[in-house]
């Protein structure tokens, strides 16, 4: 077969966590839950100052079809409800809660042994109870993904277990630790969306989850490391060969992706009805002393992990939230992890590259997943030609970074597309 | 928390390579055939050569004094540019026409047009056409001959390249001896090996050729322009009636260190990959056009800076294809 998408990178994989066991990460004293952790409209606040909650309490409802509900992570006392800052919005409302130290889960927080039994859409309403979200970054609430409109068929559910991200190695140890989950999670997603195939997918970084996977009878894909293969339109090519159109979403050519931390979140939804409270981080980087990969509780300030792995080396420059291609850098030690937060990636160095002009060595052009021309788009946008920049495919850029990891001029592509799509938007 | 955190876009890695470097490399390549020339043609090349550079180095300090831009001597784009322009000119070149030459170069073709990345045609190959077309006599004489093959070059003969001879042999006694003798496999050796008239960077296709390889193993130059370029020029040099060898054509006069090391200039070919096929075809296309029915009996350098003024509308028409463009929205 085809097995490959145009493009891509092939980047020093530093896995240097991949044999650090998940930790869990005592609960922190005190949360910091945004009401906005997904792609849609911010959850409706259901808690006010001074309420107890205890873990797994609802503290926000969703707000439409293209919402999900957002719950307490820890027991203990709403302290505040105010903005704070957020990994990737600067800053938004979110809820504060403090510890009471003991822990008590929410009643409804039970094993059940009849999930087989039940319907497609009850199996949706309790993932979407859950708050559930594609944990790989994108944060897309699954419950939408999972309910395709009618006239569309899907015929294959492809689990994402690529993490081609340098550095991160959280859904690595997921899938080598709780194979089980994971298989069982897909199984359910198969199951709503009528799906004939169900397909595995790895990079050969990773032969060892294979192995594991391969005794829980599931259809394992390993296809060759390449950055950025987790992107799913690249994904769908390199595994089914089909080309996602360019308005269009992988259900159009009969295909749904999730990731593999989505899948154990969506198992835990239905079997035990505990929502989405806590997630794998990876911690690593220069900066940091111990690397890890933490079982962390979502609205966790970055500063608790950071001294939870022995604090930082020498003076930060960088904090990331994500991996090192796409995440983001933050400017606050108070940011919380969100349900999208796969890393936390310290720096304590990085290397000082003067911006040189573009000398057209079409090193971009020749990496770019999408097929576009980055040296191009990027003068259009310096010189506020929006509407040539759009006509170049701007809005296609994934944002995937290979463009700048590249660039022999040190020019911020990235930076410019954001700017220039923002910017564009704003215009029109 | 003391300092406070640096805030900046993605990508935070980035691949170590950079313009200074990749520029340096093309030099470190150069190298080899530079030295072989001054064993071939005498300290006089080095003269030259260290006035070209110095002459590109000095106008580009002071044309970006002038236009109030930030020096960027140390890139090293600047002696590239003095580098090749002295390699497209004769060893007995006055000494006044490198320094006049760099100075059409880095002045009119590059820093007026906006400096680095921004010129429109390969500055050395402007230079050398700017003293082709003013100075058409002392860019076409000059020649040494380098039978004495020692360092010295002192024992200089003028004589004409073997291209100008198989372009107008009557000129220098019977035609058909001329054209069987420069067809000679000893010939073609010499030619390979680089022991024959012409100028200072020219002569060894083999340095060439290793120095090019070696760019298109590291990744600097594009194979695709190289292979285009070359590729047409074999086919067309075949199936025409020329009256050099196929070889001869191959190794002689400044094809191997046109294709390798000026059609393959970032700046002024195309960025697409479809481009540079383009790109690199329509340069051998031109090239043996002028060779074998212009006016001139090289067609390297107008071969190039024709393409060049074409390489816009090129990257215009070949645009890549984008990702999904094209697929039905409801088809597979």
């Amino acid at each position: 077969m085809f097995n490959i998408f145009r493009g891509g990178i092939h980047l020093p994989g530093d896995k240097r966590t991949k044999n650090a066991v998940i930790e869990i990460m005592p609960h922190p004293k005190r949360v910091y839950i945004h009401f906005l952790q997904h792609i849609g409209n911010p959850a409706s606040p259901l808690v006010k100052k001074g309420d107890i909650v205890k873990t797994g309490t609802k503290i926000a409802e969703s707000n439409g079809y293209m919402s999900v509900p957002v719950h307490s992570s820890i027991s203990g006392r709403v302290t505040a409800i105010t903005n704070h800052p957020h990994p990737t919005l600067g800053l938004a409302h979110c809820c504060v809660i403090e510890s009471t130290n003991s822990e008590e889960w929410e009643d409804v927080v039970k094993e059940r042994q009849d999930y087989e039994n039940l319907t497609k859409e009850e199996l949706i309403s309790l993932i979407r109870e859950a708050g559930l979200v594609g944990m790989g970054g994108a944060v897309f609430p699954t419950h939408v993904k999972l309910s395709p409109p009618p006239g569309k068929t899907i015929d294959t559910l492809i689990i994402n277990g690529c993490e081609s991200e340098p550095m991160l190695t959280g859904d690595y140890r997921l899938m080598l630790e709780y194979p089980t989950g994971i298989v069982e999670g897909a199984h359910i997603f198969q199951k709503i969306l009528d799906a004939r195939k169900l397909i595995i997918v790895i990079e050969d970084n990773k032969l060892d989850v294979a192995e594991v996977l391969k005794k829980e009878g599931i259809e394992i894909k390993i296809l060759k490391t390449k950055y950025p293969q987790g992107a799913e339109k690249q994904l769908i090519k390199a595994v089914l060969n089909r080309e996602v159109p360019r308005d269009g979403l992988p259900m159009d050519v009969g295909c749904v992706v999730q990731n593999v931390a989505t899948c154990y979140a969506g198992f835990q939804a239905v079997r035990f009805k505990k929502p989405l409270i806590e997630r794998v981080v990876t911690v690593a980087g220069s900066g940091i002393k111990e690397s890890k990969n933490l079982l962390v509780r979502i609205g966790t300030p970055v500063i608790d992990i950071i001294n939870f792995c022995s604090g930082y080396t020498t003076q930060p420059i960088k904090i990331i939230f994500g991996g090192p291609m796409m995440g983001t850098a933050q400017y606050s030690e108070d940011v919380p992890v969100v349900k999208g937060t796969s890393g936390i990636i310290v720096l304590s160095h990085v290397r000082e590259e003067k911006e040189r002009p573009c000398v057209r060595c079409s090193h971009c052009v020749d990496v770019c997943p999408m097929g576009l021309m980055p040296c191009e788009i990027y003068k259009f946008i310096v010189y506020k030609k929006f509407e040539s920049a759009y006509n170049y495919g701007l809005l296609d850029c994934i944002e995937c970074g290979c463009c700048g990891y590249v660039c022999i001029s040190k020019i911020p592509l990235v930076h410019h597309f954001k700017y220039g799509k923002s910017e564009g938007q704003r215009i029109k | 928390m003391k300092e406070l955190l640096i805030v900046s876009a993605p990508p935070h890695i980035r691949a170590k390579m950079s313009i200074d470097w990749t520029i340096r490399l093309v030099i470190i390549a150069l190298i080899p055939t530079f030295i072989f020339s001054i064993y071939l043609f005498g300290w006089r090349v080095l003269i030259v050569v260290l006035l070209s550079i110095a002459s590109s180095v000095g106008c580009e300090v002071v044309m970006e004094r002038l236009m109030g831009r930030k020096i960027t001597i140390t890139d090293g784009s600047a002696v590239l540019t003095g580098l090749l322009l002295a390699f497209n000119l004769p060893p007995l070149i006055p000494f006044w026409m490198p320094i006049v030459g760099s100075a059409f170069a880095i002045i009119v073709a590059k820093q007026l047009f906006g400096g680095l990345g921004y010129n429109f045609i390969n500055p050395a190959l402007a230079g050398r056409a700017f003293l082709m077309a003013s100075w058409p006599s002392f860019m076409t004489t000059g020649w040494v001959s380098p039978t004495s093959g020692t360092l010295s070059g002192i024992d200089t003969i003028t004589s004409a390249t073997p291209l100008t001879l198989l372009k107008y042999p009557a000129i220098f006694g019977d035609p058909k001896i001329i054209i069987n003798h420069l067809n000679q496999p000893a010939a073609i050796k010499n030619l390979f090996f680089g022991k024959v008239g012409g100028c200072i960077g020219e002569t060894s296709a083999l340095l060439l050729l290793i120095g090019g390889v070696f760019l298109i193993i590291i990744g600097i130059i594009d194979y695709r322009i190289v292979v285009g370029y070359l590729g047409s020029f074999v086919i067309l040099v075949s199936i025409l009636p020329t009256k050099g060898h196929l070889l001869f054509h191959l190794f002689a006069g400044g094809l191997f260190l046109g294709t390798f090391f000026m059609a393959t200039d970032w700046v002024t070919s195309p960025v697409t990959k479809m481009g540079r096929w383009i790109f690199g075809v329509g340069c051998g296309i031109l090239t043996v056009i002028i060779r074998t029915w212009g006016g001139y009996p090289e067609g390297v350098c107008y071969a190039i800076l024709l393409m060049n003024v074409f390489t816009p509308l090129i990257d215009y028409l070949t645009k890549e294809r984008i990702f999904g463009n094209h697929v039905a929205k409801e088809g597979r």
